[in-house]
């Protein structure tokens, strides 16, 4: 009776498609995101991800009826994020369907929005993003605008603030992880995971079983992201459960 | 085919339990005025963030008298259940009291908010759990957990640091604390089991409180 290490797949959505690029250009159309989130829950995802890349601003409505055919066909949970700047856009996902949003880069210019967000629809549902990098000093630094942009700001720092303002989630990504395969960021997720008591969600650099292993023993990630491999089929949502669960790390059976 | 009315007090995510309700063979309105509940033949009541704030919606939409009244079967879901109780001490909100008891925070947790997916234990039969396995497992994703005077309302149970109610149920009032529309089959099989006891025609037939 303990609550279950979630494995999250995560889709990059823009303009109702899921897409699929390299520092946000040369996108490939990878296919319809309702589709591919049902074929997720199908083989056991526990919850489902969609991060809204579109630059244009009329993609917003695009994204909102995306987010409402998903919740209309596919039930289990579904973070929002990407391009969340106003209590109204947390709403506005919510009301489409969305259990739970993500903010990133609003929520630095404007650390309000954390608080004012989780006071109007609880903590529970205010997923703080935080894209992290290793600085040469061995510091980890948050980054924004899709990691382009420095903020000065300290990773552990910054996750400790959100908390105290009412997020209720870190999804935590190591921008020098990210895309490489070659491991989650295990010392920034221990370090995150140890410096807050809400849960964290490690995301970055997924490349084999063995890592979503070692994130959540070693890391103490309490929930697993990845994009790529789920997508490329690479590894599938039952192989990682099945390595979790060998591992001796709790995990949902595919109900 | 029975017409469930989903109250909507402002907040949250009601496409997924309207969805999850038609798609186990319910009709559903949403009900943003009482009146709209006229006619229904059940009320599911969802909430999410806080007891203070589910109240608020529910007083400004003109619900509370018509709640407290109530005679038809009601599934409260998270903090739609919460605020069937008294109190919270969440933000000291006064409730509807419809259930003697408290909505306290979970003791002993390892982190909190409590989120994901976890093991709910059936300790009392109800329709509501009609065709699931037991124990089951649920996603769950709130802070606090009703304490309830009398034990004999708790019909599930579940635990994060201590063990918590997961699911009551008093006379034509039932809740979880967890999300069926959130729960994938496990969860629709839920709603399945509420919608069928609605069109069994259970709960109290006539009266008031």
């Amino acid at each position: 009776m303990t609550l279950r290490t979630r494995v999250i797949p995560c889709l990059d959505v823009a303009a109702g498609r899921v897409v699929k690029g390299v520092n946000f250009v040369n996108l490939t159309d990878e296919g319809d995101p309702v589709e591919l989130a049902a074929r997720y829950a199908a083989e056991g995802a526990d919850e489902i991800c969609y991060l809204d890349i579109s630059a244009a601003p009329e993609g917003r409505s695009t994204l909102l009826a995306t987010v409402r055919r998903t919740a209309s066909e596919v039930f289990v949970p579904l973070t929002v994020g990407g391009g969340i700047r106003t209590p109204d856009d947390v709403k506005a996902a919510l009301r489409a369907g969305a259990d739970r949003v993500a903010i990133n880069t609003a929520a630095v210019s404007n650390p309000d929005l954390i608080g004012t967000s989780a006071g109007r629809f609880g903590s529970q549902c205010i997923v703080l993003a935080i894209d992290a990098r290793r600085n040469p000093d061995d510091r980890y630094e948050v980054v924004i605008n899709g990691g382009r942009t420095a903020t000065g700001l300290g990773a552990i720092e910054w996750a400790q603030r959100g908390a105290a303002l009412g997020a209720g989630e870190i999804l935590l990504t190591s921008m020098d992880a990210d895309g490489t395969k070659g491991g989650f960021d295990v010392a920034l997720t221990r370090a995150v995971s140890q410096a807050v008591s809400i849960p964290v969600i490690a995301s970055g650099g997924a490349g084999s079983t063995a890592d979503f292993v070692e994130v959540v023993t070693k890391g103490g990630a309490d929930a697993v992201l990845a994009a790529s491999v789920f997508h490329r089929n690479e590894i599938s949502i039952a192989e990682v459960k099945g390595a979790l669960g060998a591992a001796g790390i709790p995990v949902r059976r595919n109900t | 085919m029975s017409l469930i009315g989903v109250i909507d007090h402002g907040a949250g995510n009601l496409v997924s339990i309207s969805q999850g309700l038609e798609r186990v063979g319910a009709s559903v309105r949403l009900a943003s005025l009482p009146s709209d509940l006229d006619g229904c033949d059940a009320i599911v009541l969802p909430g999410v963030g806080s007891s203070g704030g589910v109240m608020e919606g529910i007083r400004s939409g003109g619900f509370e008298t018509v709640i407290r009244k109530e005679t038809r079967p009601l599934l409260g879901i998270c903090v739609g259940m919460q605020v069937l109780f008294e109190t919270s001490e969440e933000d000291g909100a006064r409730c509807l009291g419809l259930i003697p008891g408290t909505i306290r925070r979970l003791n002993n947790a390892p982190r909190l908010p409590h989120i994901g997916w976890n093991e709910v234990e059936v300790v009392t039969s109800d329709p509501i759990f009609a065709s699931c396995p037991n124990p089951v497992e649920m996603y769950f994703v709130h802070s606090f957990a009703p304490v309830p005077d009398d034990r004999s309302v708790v019909i599930a149970t579940a635990r994060h640091g201590d063990p918590f109610v997961a699911a009551v149920r008093s006379e034509n009032l039932v809740g979880t604390q967890f999300h069926p529309e959130r729960s994938s089959a496990a969860g629709l099989s839920i709603l399945e089991g509420f919608v069928a006891s609605v069109t069994a025609g259970l709960g109290v037939e006539s009266g008031t409180r």
